[in-house]
Parts: structure tokens; C-alpha cells; sequence
């Protein structure tokens, strides 16, 4: 069964046409990367399935249920847990804070019952030591693993990540995609933009790839990578 | 080891104690003061709760009212209209003071929250605006020129009486001293009642939702329903205060009940200059605010041009306030809302 739909998608912003009759379906704990070049349309994508941005026409259904017209704190609600590709974090809050605000409310629970939950979190993504620190105060990588952890803090059933790889050494690279893994293997379905390829590769099981707002591909990531339309789009990329 | 979370802070639990023990001496205040301080404290008070809500409405919820005089107006009007019209006790009806103010509030917001920023500001004052023009209608209330409470009203005002006998002081004396203890408790409620909701997982939503709206929605923060419940609380206290306050002056009229000076623009001063967004603030500011009403109370203009001054000098040397310069080099919080992670894989990196 697939957990997400879309069909026949579109979003224009004035006269740009940024997602472009896009249908397409994520079934049930599968991890779907995608790809495109810079201002394909990839986190508007995210935006029409969060609830963000609302689309101009066509249907999303997320288990089962038409949520075309849902808000995005509804949607959260119901199980869909996002990072933001330009960090959001609370700033005057703490980091722990922050998972707090996301686990009451995503999860509708009291803090005491998820104060475990989201120090676990904290130790996965490496940012426990920076519990008590302000938001505001952290550094760009930090805020991008704050992303993840605020995300995993609502506990969802859909994770959508949007290029959180970006600038890792190659340790902390290791480390994010094996904590993706772990998410992966609870049974959490994932949808993974992102522009690390080898990263991508060694988790997701299918492949989009987006083009001025069309999906122009989607499959195997091995066939996918070897089309010619990717290599003309990655030409210069690395692989 | 297992995770703890702590809010209290050494400091904090010090200022409980003080805090303690100045509850007790204000609520004994009537016992050894005279009529001039109990009347001084009395404007403190109501001060101070209403920068107390202007303050959840703009520090936390990002709304900037500049209508909140229509909620002291209402207020102080719905006192006035149930003792002079339904023989109400004053002392009663200043909870239907809050309630009235409650009632205009909802439509006010449906208005309100259509409009951003400057807008929204505009919109509340113009909604004041409004209000007062139809109070001025009002002619059993004495339109445009205001009424007084009925005498034997406040003669016999609900504990009165027993004020005068264990005082041992006269009837005028005796309701400044009722007045004063209202104020007290709704005082104490009011920042009671702001910490305790700063303390729950709605004060986090209030902070993210201030903080980033459009993050707080996408991990399940109800934004719309924190700026009505942030929206609805000021309405009601500042209600409460209007008709409090009023009850006590026992004379009103829709030009001062509706001041947009009095109610809006000393209270902004109050808060700006305390420290927005925090709950020491509007108690710093408002003592700040007495002191110079008291110094340059007899140089007319003069004083709003200093008050004005004095508001903008801070915004630019210290634009969270005195309590925020204080408790930045301090690091004091006389009301700490920081959930601090303790314990776990923390200790480990302590040691
Ligand atoms: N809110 C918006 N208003 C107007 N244009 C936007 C908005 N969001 C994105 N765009 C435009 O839409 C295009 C796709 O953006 P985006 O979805 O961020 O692409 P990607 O994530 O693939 O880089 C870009 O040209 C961008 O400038
Ligand atoms: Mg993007």
C-alpha cells in the first residue's frame, strides 16, 4: 500500500510553473530519494506534501486520506515530520527546547512523557552536548542536525529531509546516514532530497528526479543514474 | 544514568522566598500605611497588570495592540451600566467587567488576525476608536460626558463595612483599601497565572510560534488558536483591570475610560523599558514608570516628552530592557521558563 500520493500535482508562482502535473506514489516504508539540479522544484515538493504551500490543483492523499486541503499542523499530526533545507530553528529556545516544542505537540503528549524520547533523539544526532544551548547560538551544521532531531522528535510516520548532508566531513557524513538507516529500518518511510549522492545512494531504494518542476524519472537508483537525462543534468557533478 | 529536567535556578529559588515575603507585607500594607500610599500602590497594581497582558499579547504572542484601551473602556463601562443599571454590587461585577471585555474581544479578533504588523496595530486602535464613539452614545451612562456610581452603591459596597471596623478607619479610606487588596490578587494572578502558562507546553508553542511560525505549524503547534487564546487571556485581565480600576476612581467617562494615553502608550512604555517578552519586565518597568510620574508629575509636557525620550534612549542602548541588561550580565531569572537538560550523557561531559 502506498502511504503517499500525489496526482497530477501543480504549483506556479506567478508566472513560473514550479511543480509541473506531478503524480507520483511512496508506498509504505520505502526510502525515496530525489534529485534535480537548483530551483527544479524539489523543496516546493515538500512544501505541497507538508501543507506549507498549498497546490494550485491536483490531489495528495497521505494513508488514504485526501489532505489536499489540510494544514500543515494538521498534516504534522497525522504523521508527516519535515526538516527545512534553510535551517528554522526556535532561535531564543534551547535545543532540547525545541524537540520539546515539536514532541508535546506533534505527538500531543505532556514533557514529562517525552523528555526520554527527545534526549535519545539528541544522542543519536550527536547534539546532546548542546542541549541547554540556544538555538540561535549554534552553527550551521548544528542547525541542520537540529533539523533532523526536531523532525524525529514528532516521531512520524512520512520523514521528509531536505539537504541535510550538505558540508559533513566524511565521518559525520558515515555517521547521518547510518542514524538515517536506523529511522529507516523502524519502519519510518523517507523521502531524501539531497545533492551528497553517495550519501542518497546507499539508503534510498528508489530515485525521482525532478526538472523544471517535472518528474522526468523515477526508479531503480542504479538505472536512474545511469539514464541519459540524469547525466546530462549531473554532467559535472559527481557520482 | 537517567535524564532530569530542572527550571529552577538557585537565584530563583531565593526570589520565591523574597517574593514570599513581599506578598506578605503588601498584603499587610493597609495595616500600617496611610491613604496616599495605599492609593499609589493601587496605580502600581493596575499598571502593572496591564503590562502584564500587554506584554502576552506582544512579548509572547507577537501581537502589538495599540487598542487596548478598549478593553479597559468596556470594562470599566460594564461596571458602571450593571451597578447602575441591575443595582449590582461593584465588587461583582468587575468579573462581568472581564466577561464584557471577553465579548467584544472575539469579534475585535475575527477583524484583527485578518490584518499583520502595523495593520493589526492600526486595526486594534480603530476598533478603541470606534468602541468609545458608541459609548458616547450611551445616554443612561451619561454619553459623552460620563456618569458617577450611585453614592449608596459605594457605601455599601461588599466589605466595606468590615474594612472600616477592624481599621479602624472612615468609608472613603476603607474602599481605596478594598480597591488596593482586588488589585493585589489580580496582580498575583495575573503573574501567577502568565508564569504558570509560560511553564506548560503551550508557553513553548507561544515561544515558537513567535519565533518562527511556519516551523511551529510544521511540528504540530495550533499557531492560530495560540494568538485566540493569547488574545482572548488580555482581553479579559485587561477587562478585569478596567473595571477595577474604575470602580475605585467611581467616576468615568468615554474620553478618559477609552485613553489611549493612559491605558496603551504608558503601558507600552512600561513594558519596552522593563524588558519585553519577559515576566520581571513589566514589574521593573512599571516601579521605573511610578518613579517618574512622582518626579516630574508637575512639569506637565515636559514629562510625556522624557517618558517618550527615555523609552526611545533604551530601545536603542538596551533593546530588552532593564530586566534584559540586568539579567544578561547576571544571568539572573527572578521567573525561569528554561527547561534545562541535566543528567544522562550530560553529566558524562561535566565531570
Ligand atoms: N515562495 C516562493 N515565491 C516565489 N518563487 C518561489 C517561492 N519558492 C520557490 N520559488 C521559486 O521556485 C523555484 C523552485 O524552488 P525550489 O523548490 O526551492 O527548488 P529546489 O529546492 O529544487 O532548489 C525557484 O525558481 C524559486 O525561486
Ligand atoms: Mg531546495
Amino acid at each position: 500500500m502506498s502511504i503517499l500520493s500525489l496526482k497530477n500535482v501543480s504549483k506556479s508562482f506567478g508566472a513560473l510553473t514550479v511543480t509541473d502535473d506531478a503524480s507520483f506514489d511512496v508506498p509504505q516504508g520505502q526510502a525515496l530519494g530525489i534529485i534535480g539540479p537548483n530551483g527544479a522544484g524539489k523543496s516546493t515538493l515538500f512544501n505541497l506534501i507538508t501543507g506549507n504551500i498549498r497546490s494550485d490543483q491536483g490531489n495528495i492523499h497521505f494513508q488514504g486520506r485526501d489532505v489536499t486541503k489540510v494544514s500543515a499542523m494538521e498534516r504534522c499530526l497525522t504523521g508527516i515530520g519535515r526538516s527545512f533545507q534553510i535551517p528554522q530553528p526556535f532561535e531564543k529556545l534551547t535545543v532540547y527546547e525545541n524537540l520539546l516544542v515539536a514532541a508535546t505537540h506533534g505527538r500531543n503528549l505532556s514533557e514529562r512523557d517525552v523528555r526520554d524520547d527527545c534526549a535519545d533523539v539528541l544522542e543519536r544526532t550527536e547534539l546532546i552536548k548542546r542541549a541547554n544551548v540556544p538555538a540561535g547560538q549554534l552553527s550551521l551544521l548544528e542547525r541542520k542536525r537540529l533539523e533532523l532531531s526536531r523532525a524525529m522528535a514528532t516521531q512520524p510516520k512520512l520523514l521528509l529531509l531536505d539537504e541535510i548532508a550538505g558540508g559533513l566531513t566524511e565521518g559525520e557524513c558515515q555517521a547521518l546516514i547510518r542514524t538515517i538507516q536506523d529511522i529507516h529500518a523502524q519502519g519510518v518511510t523517507i523521502i531524501w532530497i539531497e545533492h551528497v549522492l553517495h550519501a542518497l545512494t546507499s539508503v534510498v531504494e528508489r530515485l525521482l528526479v525532478l526538472d523544471f518542476g517535472k518528474v522526468i524519472g523515477l526508479g531503480d537508483p542504479d538505472e536512474i543514474m545511469a539514464s541519459k537525462e540524469v547525466q546530462e543534468i549531473y554532467l559535472g557533478i559527481e557520482v | 544514568m537517567a535524564y532530569t529536567v530542572t527550571t529552577q535556578t538557585p537565584a530563583s529559588r531565593i526570589a520565591a522566598i523574597l517574593g514570599a515575603l513581599a506578598i506578605v507585607v503588601l498584603v499587610a500594607l493597609p495595616f500600617f500605611a496611610g491613604r496616599g500610599t495605599i492609593q499609589d500602590m493601587f496605580f502600581i497594581l493596575t499598571m502593572l497588570v496591564l503590562a502584564q497582558f500587554w506584554n502576552l499579547l506582544a512579548g509572547y504572542g507577537g501581537l502589538v495592540s495599540i487598542g487596548q484601551q478598549a478593553f479597559v473602556g468596556v470594562g470599566a463601562y460594564a461596571l458602571f451600566g450593571t451597578v447602575i443599571l441591575w443595582g449590582l454590587d461593584p465588587v461583582p461585577s468587575i468579573l462581568l467587567a472581564g466577561v464584557a471585555a471577553l465579548v467584544i474581544a472575539v469579534p475585535t479578533a475575527f477583524f484583527a488576525f485578518r490584518l499583520n504588523g502595523a495593520y493589526f496595530a492600526i486595526g486594534t486602535w480603530v476598533i478603541a476608536e470606534v468602541v468609545r464613539l458608541l459609548v458616547a452614545q450611551w445616554k443612561t451612562l451619561g454619553g459623552g460626558t460620563g456618569t458617577s456610581l450611585p453614592r449608596d452603591a459605594t457605601r455599601d459596597m461588599w466589605f466595606v463595612e468590615i474594612i472600616e471596623e477592624t481599621l479602624g478607619v472612615r468609608s472613603a479610606a476603607a474602599r481605596d483599601i478594598l480597591a488596593y487588596w482586588l488589585a493585589l490578587i489580580l496582580a498575583l494572578a495575573t503573574i501567577g497565572g502568565v508564569y504558570w502558562l509560560l511553564r506548560t507546553r503551550r508557553g513553548l508553542a507561544l515561544a515558537a510560534v513567535r519565533d518562527n511560525t511556519e516551523a511551529a505549524k510544521s511540528v504540530g503547534v495550533d499557531a492560530g488558536r495560540m494568538k485566540w487564546i493569547v488574545f482572548l487571556t488580555s482581553a479579559f485581565g485587561t477587562g478585569l483591570a478596567g473595571g477595577l480600576i474604575y470602580m475605585q476612581k467611581a467616576r468615568i467617562s468615554p474620553d478618559a475610560a477609552f485613553s489611549v494615553t493612559d491605558w496603551t502608550a504608558y503601558v507600552i512604555f512600561i513594558v519596552v523599558i522593563g524588558g519585553i517578552g519577559t515576566v520581571e519586565g513589566p514589574i521593573i518597568g512599571v516601579l521605573v514608570f511610578f518613579a517618574l510620574q512622582s518626579l516630574l508629575a508637575d512639569f506637565g509636557s515636559w514629562y510625556l516628552m522624557t517618558l517618550g525620550v527615555l523609552a526611545i534612549v533604551i530601545m536603542l542602548v538596551a533593546p530588552r530592557g532593564l530586566w534584559g541588561l540586568l539579567s544578561e550580565r547576571t544571568g539572573l531569572h527572578l521567573f525561569p521558563i528554561r527547561r534545562r537538560l541535566t543528567g544522562g550523557k550530560l553529566t558524562a561531559s561535566e565531570e
